[in-house]
């Protein structure tokens, strides 16, 4: 087993992963995988397409149930004590969940309402969040009426709403324009610097790590390398992370060229 | 919530205790589920329309050209003769319930791992109680659609007594409780029933005719006496009966006593057997995608 732990900075980590296998029938997705998260860093999670990236989120989520090892966010298991922990965290999906009937306010207030929070309190919260994400004028249009970036500015200020300490986002910048994909790439890094929210940052794509990042690379469902982003591509032997997730990854150079956005 | 601290970008201060969630909270997040689920039947006129037209035409086309064919003695909780159009009304009330719930609860089989679900059961709340708020909203909504319904029948000369349509609310709801969680236990337990045309073929139509919606239980226990004990051991009779009563401002104990025991029976079971990667590992194997 590989296991390498990120750099920590308090005394609770904000995400524990320990020894989490999980298996879709026959098929192993995650096998003991391991790995921490410090409060207040930008982790990305890096992996190709089936690398088990979604059902590491999902079990995080507690959205399965987590059979070998163990998720803490906070020092709270998931399993044991899932309010606890879920209070903390806050997520934003790789599929788009905006009910597109509905309004921006009538989407993010019934996200309010899952957490507890209602009336005056909910409204105040939404409408700082849409300013912080500069959404306020589509307050009350159409979650269908918005782009594919607006709808991810969206979610993100959904997924902030109960001021979690821990954010994930899955895949978030899929089939977003370059100028969207930067939009909220600096969102969510303004919202570590500035709010102290730990961020784990699931991406295939490379050029979105920065060097001062933290990196959890999977491969095949297995964990293949942790750490800082200078301290991963070392221990790759490469002068890049980019060539040091190819080699992680098993890919060439040509295969890197295709899988750039 | 509001209570949690201020946060700063020094990495010591994350908040390491928050409030519980109280009395309060629980209602919050029962109600904004509510909210929701109306507002979204609200916004899709055509699915509301399409729930109203099935039982309409039941009852204007099909009860009318069978009035003469199917006469309905003075049974309980009827005083006098009603005619079938009578008759058949609490059994659409009850087909607006199973055919609603079925689909809402179906739907949160085959969604749990996408869209609204997902948002849904990542939510700190217990998972039985944000299930239980999702079948109490399907609920409500199909129980909007009855009174529509029974509104439309009065028009058409089926009055029921004023306050049978007070007292029909409480049984409409156990009802549709009990047949939300029968579908939501069904298609999490039997893999063919994901989809609603399998649901329709193997529970709903079997559900429906096998009870007393559309004819006595006494004229199917003259023509076969196997069908009735069919009937007997279908928990539908028994919703279609205590609605029928409750709509004549009567209380028919039995089947008050089924429904509830059914519906506690149901829900359980539906809690226990709803798993969100259940489905997501059926597609998979089915089709070899990613993890």
């Amino acid at each position: 087993m590989q296991h390498v732990k990120t750099e920590g900075h308090g005394n609770v980590a904000a995400l524990e992963v320990a020894a989490v296998s999980y298996s879709y029938g026959s098929k192993q997705a995650l096998s003991d995988v391991s790995f921490t998260i410090a409060p207040a860093t930008f982790t990305v999670l890096l992996g190709l397409n089936g690398a088990g990236k979604t059902t590491l989120f999902s079990l995080i989520s507690r959205l399965y149930n987590t059979r070998e090892g163990s998720i803490r966010i906070f020092g709270h298991d998931v399993a044991r004590a899932s309010g606890e922990a879920l209070k903390r965290l806050g997520i934003v999906f790789q599929a788009r969940t905006l009910d597109l009937d509905l309004s921006v306010y009538q989407n993010l207030a019934y996200h309010a309402s899952l957490h507890g929070i209602g009336g005056r309190e909910a409204r105040a919260r939404i409408e700082a969040l849409l300013q912080q994400v500069d959404m306020s004028d589509r307050l009350h249009d159409k979650a269908r009426s918005l782009s594919g970036g607006q709808m991810r500015r969206i979610e993100i200020a959904r997924a902030m709403l109960h001021r979690p300490p821990l954010l994930l986002l899955d895949e978030a910048t899929v089939g977003l324009d370059i100028q969207s994909r930067a939009g909220i790439l600096a969102t969510i890094r303004k919202l570590v610097a500035t709010e102290g929210v730990g961020v784990l940052w699931a991406t295939h794509l490379i050029d979105e790590v920065e060097d001062s990042d933290h990196v959890v690379v999977l491969r095949e469902g297995r964990l293949v390398a942790a750490g800082g982003v200078v301290e991963v591509v070392r221990a790759a032997g490469m002068k890049t992370i980019r060539e040091a997730f190819a080699r992680l990854s098993g890919l060439d150079d040509q295969q890197m060229t295709d899988m750039q956005p | 919530m509001s209570d949690l601290p201020a946060r700063t970008s020094d990495h010591g201060t994350v908040p390491m205790r928050s409030p519980r969630l109280g009395l309060r909270q629980y209602l919050i997040c029962l109600k904004g589920i509510l909210v929701r689920e109306g507002l979204r039947f609200v916004n899709q006129r055509e699915r509301f329309i399409s729930s109203l037209v099935r039982p309409l035409v039941w009852l204007l086309i099909f009860a009318a050209g069978f009035r003469q064919v199917l006469g309905v003695s003075i049974i309980p909780p009827y005083k006098t003769y009603v005619l079938y159009e009578v008759y058949i009304t609490p059994g659409l009330c009850g087909m607006i319930l199973l055919f609603s719930g079925m689909q809402s609860s179906l739907s949160m089989v085959y969604d749990r791992e996408m869209g609204n679900m997902r948002t849904l059961l990542v939510s700190p709340f217990p998972r039985w109680y944000l299930l239980v708020s999702k079948l109490f909203a399907g609920v409500a909504v199909a129980i909007a659609q009855v009174y529509v319904f029974l509104f439309v029948a009065w028009f058409w000369d089926i009055k029921a007594p004023p306050l049978g349509y007070l007292f029909v609310l409480p049984a409409l709801f156990l009802a549709g409780l009990m047949l939300c969680a029968l579908g939501m236990f069904l298609s999490s337990l039997i893999k063919q029933l994901e989809n609603f045309s399998g649901v329709m073929n193997f529970v709903i139509f079997p559900m429906y005719f096998a009870s007393p919606a559309l004819y006595p239980l006494w004229r199917v226990q003259q023509s076969s006496p196997i069908l009735y004990k069919i009937c007997l051991f279908n928990p539908f009779t028994y919703a279609v009966e205590l609605i029928r009563f409750a709509l004549y401002c009567q209380i028919d104990w039995f089947s008050l006593a089924v429904v509830v025991g059914c519906t506690l029976l149901f829900l359980a079971g539906a809690i226990i057997a709803y798993d969100p990667s259940r489905g997501l590992m059926n597609r998979k194997q089915d089709t070899g995608g990613n993890a």
